[in-house]
């Protein structure tokens, strides 16, 4: 479903600043499969993602989605097969705008939009539907503007309008890092819950360990801009937090750089 | 003040198009100085030159289009910013209007324009007879209600049709281009194009604005945008303080209102004996200042109040919302 041939990315090349983000990335991830990325900051995991979204363009390799290699098309055009939650819940969503108005926005990321009303009478029922399932009362609100909801509630609508629209690939970037524990954990239950109905092929990037762990079929680590261990099926199912840390150990030989890795944990 | 109030339907047309560009695509929009002109300056040749005004008006919107598309093209191909892209393509198009003037000003006095045409057409089917006899009571007569009636009819069919349009499929992107743009294109919508077609449309409003002003005057001038900018943030920024912007209709009717109170303000302020003709732009930046800094201040005053108020009850020992559960939470 989702492809990644041999992905190199360099900043500043050249310079003193020169940092290589990106060596070599090859991925495949199957139909259905629902993969984890942790690694400590700068170890690339945030290029990784804007690469495959489009917004950076890689120096070499290739990004390939459903067969079709995307690696030149425009982070817009890009966005017919991807659906997107990113760390921060402002990010989401518009926040002058309604409930209904941003989830009309969304149900076209996949068609071409046209002079025809937005929010139709058949939509808006389609909407409250839909937003039932999140359990959060948005039903209720949908004329209501988006920036009167809490962090949580956003990052849930954020969610929701990435996936109701059944993208090829869906890309969480961190979405739970920015909430309390409580809405954090509301938001990955969700995030479980929705990815497993639609049986969406996700990349989810996160710092928290114990999530990674919890969440998905296959785990990546990444470091240094590799990706240094994997585990799937299984062996995924049998990790713990201790044993990652000392895969970790085992291979870099160093204590994992991120205090923020181990806090979480 | 009659006139104040047909002028200020006229200007409203143009202050819609800065709404748009100003409030919808968060995009302080320069241009409209020049295009402005442009239209005044389309409209006038044309006219001069025989053509049908009706036409030539449609001409000016045209020109006006193609003024905005660049600037949203100098913004997102260019990689320019919002305000020089507009300073740039506002100062170019001072040059582009003298040469489609080939003068810096065209008098229409003798000629047959939109206005004309719609008074005649009015005094024929003795419509103005018929309003007079209606406010009879009221012992006033204007000269025509023609163009009272004409461009109250033109200023609702654009707020119609930006109403309409913002509520489309592309209105809402468009919409939310201006509200978060890196959202819009993780939904695939193309920002680059909404930017430069709403910019666009925006001067196109200003241009037909122009124009009609051009043919309502009886001159189009090199000089007449200038400030043209403020005015319309004037009726946008009054309009929103007076009637309020909690929908994108609401927010129209107050953009239309805010630009007829903006001319009366002026014709008030203008008969103040020790104000000149010149003075208008000094008035006008001091009604924009004023309607900034006005509504903030107030609410400020009004919050330190209630927080006085809450202050004094609690130290008379009354229950004051909010203070009881303070001890219950951590």
């Amino acid at each position: 479903m989702l492809e990644l041939k041999r992905i190199t990315k360099v900043f500043n090349e050249g310079t003193a600043d020169e940092k290589i983000a990106l060596r070599g990335i090859d991925l495949t991830l199957a139909p259905g499969d629902f993969v984890t990325v942790i690694g400590s900051n700068g170890a690339g995991k945030s290029t990784l993602m804007n690469i495959i979204s489009g917004r950076l363009s890689p120096d070499t390799g290739e990004v390939w989605i459903n067969g079709r290699d995307v690696t030149a098309l425009k982070e817009h055009a890009r966005a017919r097969y991807i659906g997107r939650v990113f760390q921060d819940p402002m990010a989401g969503t518009a926040p002058h705008m309604t409930i209904e108005e941003n989830l009309a926005l969304a149900y076209n990321r996949t068609k071409r939009r046209t002079l025809s009303l937005g929010v139709t009478k058949q939509k808006r029922e389609w909407f409250r539907e839909t937003l039932r399932t999140l359990h959060l009362g948005l039903e209720d609100r949908l004329a209501a503007k988006v920036g009167l909801l809490s962090g949580g509630e956003r990052q849930a609508l954020s969610l929701l309008m990435a996936t109701f629209t059944k993208p090829d690939v869906l890309l969480l970037d961190e979405h739970t890092a920015a909430l309390d524990p409580a809405r954090a954990e509301l938001v990955t239950e969700l995030t479980k819950q929705i990815v497993e109905q639609h049986r969406l092929t996700t990349l989810m990037v996160t710092h928290n360990m114990e999530q990674a762990i919890r969440l998905g079929n296959r785990l990546i680590m990444m470091d240094g801009g590799q990706i240094i261990f994997a585990a799937e099926g299984k062996e995924k199912e049998e990790l713990t937090v201790e044993r990652l840390l000392e895969a970790f150990q085992r291979i870099r030989g160093s204590q994992f750089a991120s205090d923020r890795a181990v806090l979480s944990s | 003040m009659f006139s104040s109030v047909e002028a200020g339907l006229i200007y409203a047309v143009m202050a819609l198009g800065v709404y748009l560009s100003f409030r919808i695509l968060d995009f302080p929009d320069l241009t409209v100085d020049g295009s402005f002109v442009t239209g005044a300056s389309v409209a006038a040749v044309l006219i001069v030159n025989g053509a049908n005004p009706f036409a030539a008006s449609a001409a000016a919107l045209l020109a006006g289009f193609a003024a905005g598309v660049l600037t949203g093209l100098l913004h997102t191909k260019g990689k320019i910013n919002p305000l020089l892209s507009g300073i740039l393509m506002m100062i170019a198009l001072y040059s582009i209007n003298l040469r489609i003037m080939g003068k810096s000003n065209v008098p229409l006095l003798q000629q047959e324009t939109v206005i004309t045409k719609i008074t005649a057409a009015w005094r024929q089917a003795g419509l103005d007879a018929a309003l007079n006899r209606l406010v009879s009571f009221t012992g006033f007569a204007p000269r025509t209600w023609a163009v009272l009636v004409s461009m109250a009819i033109v200023a609702l069919m654009v707020k119609g049709l930006l109403d309409w349009l913002l509520k489309t499929e592309v209105g809402i992107a468009l919409r939310a281009t201006g509200d978060n743009k890196p959202m819009v294109a993780s939904f695939s919508a193309n920002t680059d194009w909404l930017i430069v077609f709403g910019l666009g449309l925006s001067n196109a409003l200003v241009a037909l604005s122009g124009a009609l002003v051009a043919q309502y005057g009886g001159f189009s001038d090199v000089g007449m945008g200038i400030g043209m900018i403020v005015i319309g943030l004037a009726s946008v920024i009054i309009g929103e303080a007076l009637f309020g912007a909690r929908s994108v209709a609401r927010a129209t009717w107050a953009v239309i209102g805010g630009a007829i109170v903006y001319r009366l303000i002026l014709a008030l302020a203008l008969r103040v004996e020790f104000l000149e003709t010149g003075d208008v732009k000094l008035i006008t930046a001091l009604i924009v200042m004023m309607a900034l800094v006005v509504p903030n201040t107030l609410a400020a005053q009004k919050e330190r109040q209630r927080k006085k108020r809450r202050v004094r009850q609690l130290e008379r020992g009354e229950t004051v919302a909010g203070a009881e559960t303070n001890y219950k939470s951590v």
